[in-house]
């Protein structure tokens, strides 16, 4: 039987068998990020662990400052000492950080595919859970803890055990106003947030290769939301074009090898998976979540769930989940009244997603009683947009346009939506007080996040 | 890592599905510089206080017998979501020293091992005989997981069996440092790096 493209990666990178089914993995990039990155740098300092390959380290702030627009390290003042232990402990080692105001910073996720960093058949590791992201590049990319941190970075490896391999297959074009958001959102909803668990998750189909990269890292993005540490997409002249001159991407006739090795990736015809799923993009419309887990998502044309007519055991959590949201069952959720909208974090905050709520928000104003952020995901997005005149577009609508950071996605640098107050958020976790204390979150595209904006209630992207 | 070889206790029967890492503890604490060993009083604060700061009496973190209770038994995906390290450092803060649920969330479960809290994978079947037996004797009953027989003895003396990894067993019960264990392959890892910086030159900046 043929190998998948995750198994090529894994096996390509065995250092040596430990027994019992775990191996030596062999680990290419660490990308750091500040909410553990210097906390990290100095633990393994301490124990007498230096970084043992510094080349392979790379770092940028992104969680714990304001995105307000002229901040420094100093506006969330309790973010201050991460950065600061940050920028001391990666100076130390030569290792390179896309600091505050530098070209190249952004959040961690976006930062790596846009250095050219993050290369297809490399294993990469960050300390953060949507690591996943990465594989949108056809890299195997997952997310870490604090200690496993500590241990990469000492040793430029891990100590795994190898995943079964899960493909999710999305067939057929695109319906109007569909994205890879609907795409990684109506999986889930279909296998559940836990069917993933224990799995590697390889995306094909037609719909995911007629995909931009950036839609592939969106894609992957979510990956984790169904339980599984990563998903990839296979490399192809999609990815090759994305990254061809990018500032880290191999450059001459190490680019040509690289290619060739790159080709060799993807997983053969007759490869077996443990788990199979396939998805008919003609039965999938733009979705939106209703309740406090990614899995607790609808079309956006249909009524919010009743727990009665539910599954068995799940009556229980979507009960408690309405009653959290303020959401009455069997009502559209179209047309919900909504206080915030986010658009921004590692899963839409990259051009592409710019560009597609800017065309919703152009010549439009948002609903008075809505406050709408737009936090682009890196320095190089945000001036791309604006040379673009996109940050006009969202002025001009009633919108802010702000510093690039995590932001409103998980609230860790004191940007949060107010308690009781509803969101439509292009992030990833609609979990009870994600978005801050009493905060009601539903996950959506930028083009959905930017119409509720505009109609100041839930709406459909399509009727726009 | 810290050891682990079996705790006896009593067990809270949480019985929720998806308790994620943001519910077990916020972002925030992990930014205030509180550190590790104070994110206890953090733990689950969410659904243990109201929003007026005062006890939730309807968490039954804060009934009796529970409030000093080492194990939790929970439903599905326990510790799903974020890879934040803290949810652990924060249910040892607690007092929890052993977690049962059907699964876990993948990277929750591999930060327990770090971290000498055993994540226990018992049926949803037998997690609810527990939870009943629990509830059908407070005060008095008694559960105990085992890691050295990999058993898990209900309150009623029913004795439950349990599957972990060998090599974390092993690691657990004699508390091993995981880098001091790749660095005896020191040697192993120099070797492959040099061979990849050939055969991969573009990895290598």
């Amino acid at each position: 039987m043929g190998k998948t493209l995750f198994d090529k990666i894994w096996d390509g990178h065995v250092i040596t068998d430990l027994g019992n089914g775990f191996v030596l993995l062999h680990i290419d990039r660490l990308l750091l990020h500040d909410m553990s990155g210097g906390k990290a740098m100095k633990e393994a300092i301490e124990k007498g662990y230096p970084p043992s390959q510094p080349r392979l380290i790379y770092g940028t702030p992104d969680h714990t400052m304001s995105t307000q627009p002229g901040r420094t390290e100093k506006t969330f003042a309790p973010g201050e000492p991460l950065i600061l232990s940050m920028r001391e402990t990666t100076s130390a080692y030569g290792i390179k950080l896309f600091d505050l105001g530098q070209d190249g910073q952004g959040i961690v996720h976006v930062m790596g595919p846009e250095q050219g960093l993050t290369l297809p058949g490399t294993t990469l590791v960050c300390g953060d859970s949507h690591t996943s992201t990465h594989g949108g590049m056809g890299a195997l990319a997952f997310g870490i803890g604090s200690s496993e941190l500590v241990h990469t970075i000492a040793t430029q490896t891990m100590a795994q055990r190898k995943p079964k391999c899960f493909r999710a297959t999305f067939e057929g074009k695109l319906q109007p106003g569909v994205t890879a958001k609907d795409m990684i959102l109506h999986l889930i909803g279909d296998v559940g947030t836990a069917a993933g668990t224990g799995y590697a998750v390889e995306y094909a189909g037609s719909a995911v290769r007629a995909l931009p990269v950036e839609a592939r890292l969106t894609l992957c993005n979510l990956t984790i939301e169904m339980g599984a540490r990563t998903g990839m997409v296979a490399p192809d002249d999609t990815t090759y074009e994305y990254l061809d001159g990018r500032d880290y991407a191999p450059k001459g006739a190490i680019w040509d090898r690289a290619v060739a090795h790159w080709r060799t990736l993807p997983s053969d015809p007759d490869a077996g998976f443990d788990r199979e799923h396939t998805i008919d993009m003609a039965n999938v419309a733009p979705q939106i979540t209703w309740g406090t887990s990614p899995e607790h998502v609808i079309a956006v044309d249909r009524a919010i769930p009743d727990p009665s007519t539910g599954p068995e055991e799940k009556r229980a959590a979507w009960a408690a989940a309405l009653q959290y949201q303020g959401l009455e069952p069997g009502k559209p959720i179209e047309g919900t009244p909504v206080d915030w909208v986010f658009i921004g974090s590692c899963t839409n905050s990259r051009i592409s997603d710019l560009r597609a709520a800017a065309a919703i928000a152009r010549g439009r104003h948002k609903a008075d009683h809505v406050t709408a952020w737009v936090v682009p995901g890196s320095v190089r997005i945000k001036r791309e947009a604006e040379a673009e005149g996109l940050d006009r577009v969202f002025l001009d609508a009633g919108f802010e346009w702000r510093e690039p950071g995590c932001s409103m996605c998980l609230a860790s640098n004191g940007e949060r939506v107010p308690p009781g107050k509803r969101s439509v958020s292009t992030s990833n976790r609609n979990f009870v007080g994600r978005q801050g204390p009493g905060a009601r979150t539903h996950l959506a595209s930028p083009a959905m996040a930017a119409a509720a904006a505009i109609k100041g209630a839930i709406a459909d992207v399509r009727k726009i | 890592m810290d050891k682990f070889t079996k705790v006896t206790g009593v067990a809270t029967p949480l019985m929720r599905q998806n308790v994620d890492t943001d519910l077990i503890i916020r972002i925030e604490r992990l930014v205030d510089n509180v550190g590790r060993e104070g994110l206890g009083p953090y733990c689950f604060e969410q659904i243990r206080f109201k929003p007026d700061g005062s006890e939730n009496p309807d968490c039954i973190f804060n009934q009796e017998p529970y409030r000093e209770a080492p194990i939790i038994l929970a439903a599905e995906n326990f510790g799903c979501g974020s890879s934040r390290e803290g949810a652990v450092w924060a249910l040892k803060g607690f007092g929890i020293k052993t977690v049962i649920a059907p699964y876990f969330g993948d990277i929750f479960n591999n930060n327990c091992f770090q971290n000498g809290i055993l994540p226990v994978a018992l049926p949803i079947e037998e997690i609810e005989q527990l939870a009943d037996e629990v509830k059908a004797s407070p005060g008095n009953a008694r559960i105990t997981v085992d890691l050295e027989n990999c058993v898990v003895v209900s309150p009623t003396g029913r004795t439950i069996a349990f599957q972990i990894d060998a090599r974390r067993q092993h690691a657990m019960l004699n508390g091993l440092d995981d880098i001091a264990q790749t660095k005896s392959h020191q040697d192993k890892i120099e070797a492959w790096q040099s061979t990849d910086k050939t055969a991969r030159p573009w990895v290598w900046l």
